[in-house]
């Protein structure tokens, strides 16, 4: 790749589309979003992700204009949008139930947004051909939209929200009623579309695997608060806290006392009468500081015989195999009880596997395979 | 198919035997040629001829559709805002009141509705006509009218109007464009209950109304009163008539619509594939 | 504002219309008769002091005085429980069979549940003259079958109210029921018989506990409405047969004592509220069920 990486994050002199200015939103008693900060630059694809009720449909609905902030302000291109209602937000939304008309055609629905602004009859056809020529869904325009199928709807509300251009386009749990095999191909098409109309996009959703694979960024969020806010690398490589390590994929966290032993370099006592830990961190810890190792399965090697090359190195038998078909996992006991997984690909066929169930077996990782945290 | 026991198909027999042999007998005996109502006496038409000649029927039969034309219109515009209130409102003062006062008149009686509303006329110094009884039906036709929408209101997905403002509708447009159209049914449903009702109201009309305007349903009951009367036998087979047509037609329109949803269900498959 | 008008013009038309009515049908209710236009004293316009001055609960007085009024709450209360009962008895089966009845007769069934609910109250009550009369149709064909040598007198008495209301109000006792039996699971039934029950003792067991919302709804449906009827009783009534709504008429039109029909009607409001209540707190119950 010879152009430049998007990251307009990183670039202090670029201006955020959107800005979350220690936005604080109540309903009643419950308090839903607590002093949240937050930057969103234009052309990202941007993911809320988090757990139900963890505030992200909040956030994407005060940037619709359904809610209003408590406290603090949200600014879109530089301007307060507190008091916009939401007919004139240049803001589209698509609704995770798809919210299609249910008495007009797909032409019309899409129309609908375009009529709207009063545009002439010639603008608002030509921006609808265009709008089902984007979606690929020309030969449905006059169906209704119950005559058509889920990913079709689907698709329907996508070009609807586009039709008007907008600065920005929310999109609440878009995939979220499709199956899994056309969820996927639905997230490329989705990324496709993004980079095509160069959008910015706000996606909410639950589903980690999904907000990897679409967004330039993610925002973890549980109850009310952003954890982190990374690419989707960083956040599954550098998590910043246990909840968002264990949040995305799978991790094995051990628990220790931190000491340092060498320049960013530290061992972790983690069982009295066990060798320590010995794991890298940029990230200082004092003397005896709690910390967590958290390591990523497939960053730890598994094998019958004590490896020497290794840093780290512990014995156990294994306990379980789930077999996955492209991984295997192995659930190993280690001596004191806990169950650390680790992951390795089959490249073998199954006969030639050789380790099984009650086998005891060494599982080994480097010293910069895992992460150390403090929270 | 499964095949139903004979309890079920003596329940529903006789059941069924219990609702329209009564009926079936009226309309039959709308036939006798014989003015005494109870005896047989040979096939005639006389009793509508009569009927049809019978000004002050007609005149009560005009005044009753007028009144229910009218309060079931006024019924349906103000049930349909008291449902909207009802369910969309959101909080505001009085409203454990409000809603009170939409569901009391289903379950009040009659005759404290009619007598109540028959006092404040008086009180206010309205003279009792046609504009008192339209005033009385509309107002406890409402309630009717907003439950039966209302209902509908509940179950109608809320994001299908935030996506018509989030496209830039106002408030009216979301309503007009997408909430009306969709809550159409019910409102329509509405309007023909708050009809029927107006129709068939005796005792309310009875306190409302005043010399100069007498209802089809004041009519027969002072007929009725002195007994049986092949006019009105006339009179209750013509109604029962038309209540029949609507009512055939009505669940013929549905079945229709229901067979019309399985074909479009089966059209989406089809799509997918 | 948009909302306001909104809210404010049904809240005020009820205002109007329906509230302010009560108020002053309560108030009558504690004045006294006169021979003025209207008939009572005191009136708006004798000033608020005397207004205040001269109301009393002397109509409330009257009515535990004369036992025809008693009488007449206690009657209606009987023939409307008893009623109730009765329709209970003759629509569940009918419910019941709906329920069982193969998909494609339903729509129809229901069709012909709801037909007589449009059709006019007044002409169903009065199908039944003709029917229960000494010279009735009834009546001709038990002396024809020979069951009776003489014609038994049904209309004007009590049993012919009975049969009126089980016929009117037969529609508001199968609906609700019906609507219960149907989102009833068929398996139930089925399990409960795999786990050793007779058909009878699923029945019992199963279907009447899970249908109890649409009987209690059912049974409400048609008590309330038959507490304060008019029709019928003057319809299908004789003389002997009390009920209140009947009495209220009675005494507006005929007396054109408006302080006791208004503290009449005052009364019967108060004997409604309790089943009222209990209706609204069984729909609602209903309702939470579902969501």
């Amino acid at each position: 790749m010879s152009q430049t990486v998007f990251a307009p994050w990183e670039d202090p002199d670029e201006k955020p589309l959107i800005r979350f200015q220690n936005v604080t939103k109540r309903f009643g008693e419950f308090t839903a979003i607590y002093d949240l900060t937050l930057d969103i630059f234009e052309k990202e694809f941007f993911a809320l992700l988090g757990p139900s009720g963890c505030g992200k449909t909040t956030m994407m609905r005060m940037l619709a204009g359904f809610e209003s902030v408590t406290e603090g302000r949200i600014e879109l291109a530089g301007a307060d949008i507190g008091p916009v209602p939401p007919n004139e937000r240049a803001v589209n939304m698509m609704f995770q139930s798809y919210a299609l008309f249910p008495h007009i055609s797909i032409w019309e629905n899409i129309a609908f947004g375009l009529r709207r602004d009063k545009k002439s009859k010639a603008e608002i056809e030509a921006r609808v051909e265009e709008m089902l020529k984007l979606v690929r869904l020309e030969k449905f325009a006059h169906r209704k939209p119950h005559q058509i199928s889920g990913g079709q709807r689907q698709r329907v509300a996508l070009a609807r929200s586009l039709a008007k251009a907008p600065k920005l386009l929310l999109l609440d749990e878009p995939l979220g009623a499709l199956d899994k095999k056309l969820r996927q191909e639905t997230q490329f098409e989705l990324m496709d579309i993004q980079e095509t109309t160069g959008t910015t996009f706000v996606i909410v959703t639950h589903d980690q695997e999904e907000a990897m694979t679409v967004a330039s960024r993610v925002a973890v969020m549980d109850e009310g608060r952003v954890i982190q806010v990374a690419t989707p690398a960083a956040i599954y490589e550098y998590p910043n806290s246990v909840y968002v390590a264990d949040f995305i994929g799978d991790v094995n966290i051990i628990e220790g006392l931190a000491s340092a032993s060498g320049p960013e370099e530290y061992a972790l006592n983690w069982k009295e009468g066990q060798a320590p830990l010995t794991a890298t961190s940029q990230k200082p810890f004092s003397e005896g500081q709690k910390a967590h190792l958290a390591i990523r399965p497939e960053k730890i090697r598994i094998s019958t015989e004590r490896p020497d090359d290794t840093v780290n190195a512990m014995q156990g038998k294994v306990l379980d195999i789930a077999y996955l078909g492209n991984l295997s996992t192995y659930h190993v006991e280690l001596p004191d009880g806990q169950v650390i997984k680790a992951q390795t690909a089959n490249t073998r066929r199954i006969a030639r596997r050789n380790i099984t169930w009650e086998d005891p077996v060494w599982i080994s990782w480097s010293a910069t395979a895992g992460v150390m945290l403090d929270q | 198919m499964k095949r139903m026991s004979w309890f079920n198909v003596t329940a529903l027999t006789l059941g069924f035997a219990f609702l329209y042999l009564p009926m079936l007998v009226l309309v039959i005996y709308s036939f006798n040629a014989s003015k005494l109502v109870t005896v047989w006496a040979g096939f005639s038409t006389k009793w509508y001829g009569t009927l049809f000649q019978n000004e002050a029927f007609l005149d009560a039969a005009w005044v009753t559709v007028k009144v229910a034309v009218i309060s079931s219109t006024f019924a349906t515009i103000l049930g349909t805002m008291a449902a909207y209130v009802l369910v969309r409102g959101g909080r505001f003062m009085g409203r454990t009141l409000f809603s009170g006062m939409i569901y009391a008149p289903l379950v009040m009686p009659e005759v404290i509705t009619g007598l109540s509303l028959l006092l404040l006329f008086i009180g206010i110094g309205l003279d009792r006509g046609v504009l008192t009884i339209v005033l009385a039906h509309t107002t406890f036709s409402m309630c009717y009218v907003s439950v039966v929408v209302s209902s509908r209101l509940v179950t109608f997905d809320r994001s299908l109007e935030e996506a018509a403002l989030d496209l830039g509708s106002t408030n009216w447009e979301a309503f007009r464009l997408v909430t009306l159209p969709i809550i159409a049914p019910a409102v329509i449903s509405g309007w023909l209950l708050a009809f029927t009702l107006s129709l068939d109201d005796l005792v309310i009309a009875s306190f409302t109304s005043g010399p100069s305007a007498t209802t089809l349903p004041i009519k027969i009951f002072s007929a009725v009163r002195l007994g049986v009367s092949p006019e009105i036998n006339a009179l209750s087979t013509i109604m029962i008539l038309i209540v029949t047509v609507g009512v055939v037609t009505a669940s013929l329109v549905t079945k229709r619509n229901a067979i019309r949803a399985q074909n479009d269900a089966q059209a989406a498959e089809r799509a997918a594939n | 504002m948009r909302r306001t008008t909104l809210i404010l013009i049904p809240y005020l038309w009820l205002l109007v219309l329906f509230f302010a009515p009560f108020l002053i049908v309560l108030k009558i209710s504690l004045s006294d008769a006169a021979l003025s236009i209207p008939p009572y004293t005191p009136q708006l316009k004798d000033g608020i002091s005397a207004l205040i001055r001269e109301l009393d609960f002397e109509n409330f007085v009257f009515l535990t005085e004369d036992d025809l009024y008693w009488k007449a709450y206690l009657s209606s209360l009987r023939i409307a429980f008893f009623s109730t009962v009765l329709t209970l008895l003759v629509g569940y089966p009918i419910a019941y069979g709906m329920a069982k009845a193969p998909d494609e007769w339903r729509a129809t069934l229901m069709m012909l549940v709801i037909l007589p609910f449009w059709t006019s109250f007044l002409i169903r009550v009065y199908a039944w003259m003709g029917i229960l009369s000494n010279e009735g149709l009834l009546n001709q064909m038990l002396m024809w079958l020979g069951i009776t040598s003489e014609p038994l007198v049904i209309l004007n008495t009590t049993t012919a109210v009975y049969i009126g209301i089980v016929y009117t109000y037969l529609p508001f006792m199968i609906l609700p029921i019906y609507a219960a039996l149907d989102r009833l699971d068929a398996s139930l039934d089925e399990a409960a018989q795999d786990l050793g029950c007779t058909r009878t003792q699923a029945f019992w067991l199963v279907t009447i506990p899970l249908s109890k919302n649409g009987i209690v709804a059912g049974s409400f449906l048609v008590f309330i409405p038959a507490l304060g009827e008019f029709v019928i009783p003057s319809l299908l009534g004789g003389s002997g047969t009390l009920m209140i709504g009947k009495v209220l008429w009675e005494e507006f039109f005929n007396n054109r004592d408006w302080p006791v029909a208004s503290a009449v009607a005052v009364i019967l409001l108060l004997i409604l509220i309790l089943p009222i209540v209990l209706f609204q707190r069984n729909q609602q119950k209903q309702q939470e069920a579902e969501q």
